[in-house]
Formats: structure tokens, C-alpha cells, sequence
């Protein structure tokens, strides 16, 4: 035992291409026998430069950039963007746009923790588990594709309201689905609650306490599965959220204590798809009549749009936690800055305390169950004259101070 | 094409995300699972290049994966393909001017099939892998 001290740690890395990531990211393990004793991750593999090709494009243009931020949140990014310009530039959206925002981005909550609770499955080696949830997902996107025209990457949000209503036919078909997903959802529940194996796997497993997830400003089901009681919906309504009476799920509702575990996330997750439900139910009965967009003429909206000046701030709350769009515009095409914190930014170091002490078999589950979305996230490496270099922390905040100085002025 | 040239071999397919935004990758997932199932031909997504008959590319080639790109391409054995899954490893699609880009894919790899969309139906994945396994077969002698 005493020259336990001497041995060096067992380095284990792992990316940035691997079959147990979809997404390029580097991890570095320090393993200890089986159990990891220290990690660290280099995201940045995914950088496309987005906030800068933005700077460069008018908004209408860049509605479609933002929903190619990530193919699975677009409407969040869109929505988030569309609500900070609509503020920095005065347009009033119709309530009917509101509704249809609302019942698209819940439609998008949906397919996503669908999404997510396969690729646990799978993560856990439970692949017929990814195959059902899958199967019955695909009923969303077919109810997406018939509201949006597109499966993924909707392209429907518009600075100003929506590009397409919702008419009356469609409501057999919306209602046909989430009554599917009801009946479905106890189901789901018991077979991903129930199961022994799942439960063995997955309880007191890559634990985040409160403490640690209030610290990390962990957001969405990653806090909320930790007990943290936050959910821009209940806490800053937008879209017709403040007319909807949403409350943020946590586990305790369901198991009668938080243990904020794997076991906890998928929890959250499953009880938001029923959540999500009875907000799509709600919208569709309170929806008024009128128009769905405040100006249809993108013409029109490009001059309204140059003319704004001033900054403003979109939040949503993405499946992920909170996406938080900052627009500043000063009178030209294109708006001057524009930051975008997607909501995986906040989460991803809450991979350091889960995966701490834990066995290499769980690496691949906890990476997943924070939901990671890479390609939201990689914006850190900087390259300049063909010259590329990485950010120290002090250099980001020397950056940032000068920043925020900059916008003072 | 005749149906037994076809089904005389199974495909493999590795997928590689060389800085995509996730679209493309969901809709390969989408394919392999019971609503498309094209497992019922032997076509199966593996984790190693070294088992893989197919690559499947998404995303525009960022400059951190191009020389991953060429080394992941570089160990599967020949004879291989090359599928381009969605617009912007075709062409940069939305991200036509980025300053981070060094793609489009056939820029970096040599690409046998295109495969448009942003990001492509599963069918039209699927469309793409018939082809692939079409051109396959002439690749090795055989087929029509």
C-alpha cells in the first residue's frame, strides 16, 4: 500500500471520434484500477464559427443559422434569437404566433427526451429499449413534419411570429399523437423505472448534489433532476407560457426524494414528456384566432429590423435547461453582436463531480445523462492568421472585461 | 440491378461527424431504428473504421477533424465508400463562409455518394446506401 503514492494513474483517452460519443469532444481519464480518479474534457471539436458568420448576415438570414446551431433544439435557438431581436427592434407578436411557438417547441421537448431516453438505453446496453422509444418518437417527427414542413430543423420560427398556422385539420392529428404519448407514458415509465437492471445501473449513480448543481449553474433536467427548483418557464414565462399554468417537474414529486442520480435524470425527463402533453392540450383549446406573424412581408421586416438600435436578451428553455440568445443592434443589416450560451455550456462541468470515483463501465451513461449537445456548445478555439491557439480561463476573462467595456461605450 | 448481386453482401457502415450540427446524425439514427429498419438488408452502423464498408461524413469538415478525417479514412480497408450525408459537407450549405471550415468533404476524402438534404429523410439515406452498394459491386467485378 505504500507505494500506492508512487504509481502513476492509468491515462485513458477517449475521443474525439469514438463509437460511444455522437459527438466530437475529448476526454481525458485518469483511472485509478477501475474507478476514475480525475477527468477532463476538451470540447471545440465542433466549432463552425457561427456568431461570426451571424455578424455578417441580416436577420431573416440568420433564422436559419440559428436553426442550425443544433439539429435537435432549433426551434429554442430560433425562438430565443427571434424574442431577442422582436425586443431590441419594438415588434408586437400576435398571440396566435405565441400559441404555435409554444406547441412547436413543446412538440420539440418531446422527440428530444424521447431521443434521450433511447440513447440511454443504448448506453446501458439495453438496445431494445432504443429501438421502442424510437419507434414510438417517430410519431412526433411525423406530427412535426406535418405542422413545420421539415422533420428536423424546422425552419418555422420567423422574427416576428410564425411562418405557418396551425389550422383546424390538424388538430385530429396533433390530438391523435398525445393520446398516443399518454397512453404510452406509464408504459415508458415502469419500463425504464421498473427494471432491475436500469435501476442497479443508474441509482446513486453520477451523483450532483444541489450544492454542486447550484454551484455549477447547472440548468434544464440537469438541475432540476438535483432538486433545484428552476425552469424558465415557471420562473420567466415567454411565448404563451404565462398564460399556461407550467410547473418545474422534480423527482421528489414522483419518488418522494431526490437522489439527483442518473436514475433521478430519467425521471425528470419521462414525466416531461407527459408534461409537455397536457401543455400542447391546453394551447390547442386556448388558442385565439388571428394572424400568425407581425410583419409578412420580409421586406418590410429587413428595414423595421436595420432601423433598430439597442440590445436585448431571449431566453427559452431548450429540452437541454436555458439557451440564452444577446443581440445588439446598431442600425446596419446585421446586428453588431451576438452571443449565444446554449444551454449545454452551463452543464457540461457538471461532468467533473459525476464522473469522479466512479467505475470506467458508467463513463458512457453519465456522459449522456447530462443530454450533451456538442455542437450547441463549441465555441472556444480561436484562430487568427492561420494561427490557432486555445484560451487559457485568465485570457477569456481579460477578453470578457474588455468586452463588456466595449459594449459600454 | 438484379436482387441477388445485391444481397450477397452486408454493409457496414461507420459514421464520422466531422462538425455537424446533429441534424444529419439523429436522421442516421432515425434509419436504423424499426420505422426504416434497414437492418433487414445487413446494414448495420459499427464503431471501428477497420470493420466498415461504408464511411458516412456529416457536418462541413471544421479544421479541428480534417486530420482526423484523413487518418479515420485511411484505416478501413479497401475496397471502401464514402457517403456525404447533408448539404453542408456537400457545399459549407449555411455555413458556406466560415472562417473554420476545410471542407466541403470532397475537399478532404474522396466522396462516392451524395446524399443532399438539411439534413436528408431517412429514405433518402437509405436511397444513398443502395447506391452505394450498387456501386459496390461493380467496385469488385461482380453485380450488373
Amino acid at each position: 500500500m505504500s507505494d500506492e503514492s508512487k504509481k502513476a494513474p492509468y491515462i485513458v483517452p477517449i475521443g474525439p471520434n469514438h463509437p460511444a460519443l455522437k459527438e466530437p469532444v475529448m476526454f481525458t481519464f485518469e483511472m485509478e484500477g477501475e474507478v476514475v480518479r480525475e477527468v477532463d474534457f476538451a470540447p471545440g471539436q465542433a466549432h463552425r464559427g457561427i456568431e461570426w458568420m451571424g455578424m455578417r448576415r441580416n436577420p431573416v438570414q440568420i433564422v436559419h443559422l440559428t436553426d442550425r446551431i443544433c439539429g435537435i433544439c432549433g426551434v429554442s435557438h430560433t425562438l430565443a434569437f427571434a424574442r431577442a431581436v422582436e425586443q431590441v427592434a419594438g415588434i408586437e407578436v400576435p398571440e396566435r404566433a405565441d400559441y404555435i411557438r409554444t406547441i412547436i417547441a413543446e412538440f420539440e421537448r418531446i422527440q428530444s427526451h424521447l431521443l434521450w431516453a433511447g440513447v440511454a438505453a443504448h448506453e446501458l446496453g439495453f438496445d431494445s429499449l432504443l429501438h421502442l422509444t424510437w419507434k414510438v418518437r417517430e410519431q412526433s417527427m411525423d406530427v412535426i413534419e406535418n405542422l413545420t414542413g421539415n422533420r428536423v430543423n424546422y425552419g418555422i420560427v420567423q422574427v416576428g411570429g410564425v411562418r405557418r398556422d396551425i389550422v383546424l385539420e390538424q388538430h385530429p392529428i396533433i390530438d391523435d399523437c398525445l393520446g398516443t404519448y399518454e397512453g404510452l407514458l406509464g408504459k415508458l415509465l415502469s419500463l425504464f423505472l421498473d427494471d432491475k437492471t436500469i435501476t442497479m445501473r443508474c441509482r446513486d449513480c453520477g451523483v450532483l448534489s444541489k450544492k454542486e448543481a447550484l454551484e455549477l449553474c447547472t440548468v434544464g433536467p440537469t438541475a432540476r433532476a438535483s432538486g433545484v427548483n428552476v425552469d424558465l418557464r415557471q420562473d420567466y414565462p415567454y411565448a404563451a407560457y404565462g398564460d399556461l399554468d407550467v410547473r418545474a417537474i422534480l423527482p421528489e414529486q414522483h419518488m418522494g426524494e431526490t437522489h439527483g442520480d442518473v436514475y433521478d435524470r430519467i425521471v425528470v425527463r419521462l414525466l416531461e414528456v407527459g408534461q409537455s402533453c397536457q401543455i400542447i392540450r391546453q394551447c390547442l383549446s386556448e388558442m385565439p384566432a388571428g394572424p400568425v406573424t407581425a410583419e409578412e412581408k420580409l421586406a418590410k421586416l429587413l428595414a423595421i429590423c436595420k432601423k433598430a438600435q439597442g440590445e436585448a436578451i431571449g431566453r427559452v428553455e431548450a429540452p437541454r435547461g436555458e439557451c440564452f440568445h444577446y443581440v445588439r443592434m446598431d442600425g446596419k443589416d446585421a446586428p453588431h453582436t451576438w452571443k449565444v450560451k446554449a444551454s449545454s455550456y452551463s452543464n457540461l462541468m457538471s461532468w467533473i463531480p459525476m464522473l469522479r470515483g466512479e467505475q470506467i463501465a458508467d463513463i458512457p451513461i453519465i456522459i449522456a445523462s447530462i443530454d450533451p449537445c456538442l455542437s450547441c456548445t463549441d465555441r472556444i478555439a480561436v484562430i487568427s492568421h492561420g494561427h490557432r491557439s486555445v484560451l487559457a480561463k485568465e485570457d477569456l476573462h481579460r477578453l470578457s472585461v474588455e468586452k463588456t467595456r466595449r459594449l459600454q461605450r | 440491378m438484379k436482387l441477388n448481386s445485391l444481397f450477397n453482401r452486408s454493409l457496414w457502415v461507420y459514421h464520422f461527424n466531422s462538425g455537424s450540427c446533429n441534424g444529419c446524425e439523429i436522421e442516421i439514427v432515425a434509419t436504423i431504428t424499426p420505422r426504416y429498419d434497414p437492418e433487414r438488408f445487413g446494414m448495420k452502423l459499427v464503431g471501428s473504421p477497420r470493420h466498415a464498408d461504408v464511411m458516412l461524413i456529416t457536418g462541413p469538415v471544421v479544421h479541428r477533424m480534417k486530420d482526423r478525417l484523413l487518418r479515420v479514412y485511411a484505416q478501413m480497408p479497401d475496397p471502401k465508400l464514402v457517403m456525404c450525408i447533408g448539404t453542408c459537407g456537400i457545399s459549407g450549405g449555411v455555413f458556406y463562409d466560415s472562417y473554420n471550415l476545410e471542407g466541403p468533404v470532397d475537399e478532404v476524402v474522396p466522396v462516392d455518394i451524395y446524399v443532399p438534404g438539411c439534413p436528408p429523410r431517412p429514405e433518402a439515406i437509405i436511397h444513398g446506401v443502395v447506391k452505394a452498394l450498387q456501386k459496390l459491386e461493380r467496385m469488385q467485378g461482380g453485380g450488373s
